[in-house]
């Protein structure tokens, strides 16, 4: 029997974001930073994926991820696509 | 959810919309405007990271307020080429060539070879009359000069920001802003260990 875990979050591509902060002031959980003002980085434990920092991110550089989780036995096999 | 109280610092925008109104009215208010310049930099130099970028921008909360708000944005992607290190880090310098090149015409002014010109000059290539917003004999002429020049920095950069702001995110001047960049530069150089 297989079961299934599933985890939203926003994910950043560091290489082209631009620091700005924009998702810093729209995400409703406070779950992104952007620490060393190089690139935004995001909480995952924080992270909904509500995908409102994706709207406002105006380099367009942040993505929602969809990650499924399936264990089996011992092991977790982890399963992550775009969904956004 | 944490609810969002806001902050003093979320009202900047109105810093921002005042000192381009007040630029109409006396042009020396013009002078304000360094501190959008020496600010972000003293941040990043002195804590590493874009403090002002990230929270204290005026200029990047009124064009969130106009595109969200009032809706005025598209909300379109930005192309590529245009959060590209090469256009960003060329827009940088070509906006420092063009700053150069306004102090160079203040100090024309400063040394008396050349007299003040009472112009606001738009897209560093449409020359505005701008006679009413200086009255006269307070200051000394290049102090009006650099004060025309940058006033002709500021109006250029929130008219370009207005229009990618329409035409793609409203925070699309963020994406090229020349202080972001340079910010991000001085963070990267800071945090390279």
């Amino acid at each position: 029997m297989s079961i299934q875990k599933r985890k939203r979050y926003a994910s950043i591509d560091k290489k082209e974001c631009v620091a700005c902060g924009s998702c810093i002031k729209i995400c409703p959980l406070a779950a992104i930073t952007v620490p060393k003002g190089i690139h935004a980085e995001v909480n995952r434990n924080q992270c909904i994926g509500c995908g409102k920092c994706l709207k406002s991110c105006p380099a367009s550089v942040i993505e929602i991820v969809d990650e499924v989780m399936h264990k089996e036995d011992i092991s977790y096999e982890k399963q992550t696509k775009k969904v956004v | 959810m944490k609810s969002k109280q806001k902050k003093w610092y979320d009202y900047l925008w109105i810093m921002s919309l005042l000192y381009l109104l007040l630029g109409f009215f006396n042009i020396l208010f013009a002078w304000l405007g360094l501190i959008c310049f020496v600010v972000p930099l003293l941040i990043s130099i002195w804590k590493g990271n874009k403090g002002y970028c990230n929270h204290y921008c005026g200029r990047g909360q009124l064009f969130a307020l106009l595109g969200n708000k009032l809706k005025l944005s598209r909300q379109r992607n930005i192309p590529a080429f245009l959060r590209s290190n090469w256009f960003r880090y060329g827009f940088l310098t070509f906006f420092l060539i063009m700053f150069g090149n306004m102090l160079f015409s203040t100090y024309l002014v400063f040394s008396e070879l050349r007299s003040l010109n009472e112009v606001v000059t738009l897209m560093w290539t449409i020359k505005l009359p701008w006679n009413w917003a200086y009255q006269g004999t307070r200051v000394i002429p290049g102090v009006a000069q650099f004060a025309f020049g940058f006033y002709s920095l500021m109006l250029t950069s929130t008219l370009l920001g207005m229009v990618t702001m329409v035409l793609f995110r409203p925070r699309s001047w963020c994406v090229y802003c020349p202080m972001g960049t340079m910010t991000q530069a001085v963070c990267k150089i800071k945090h390279k260990n």
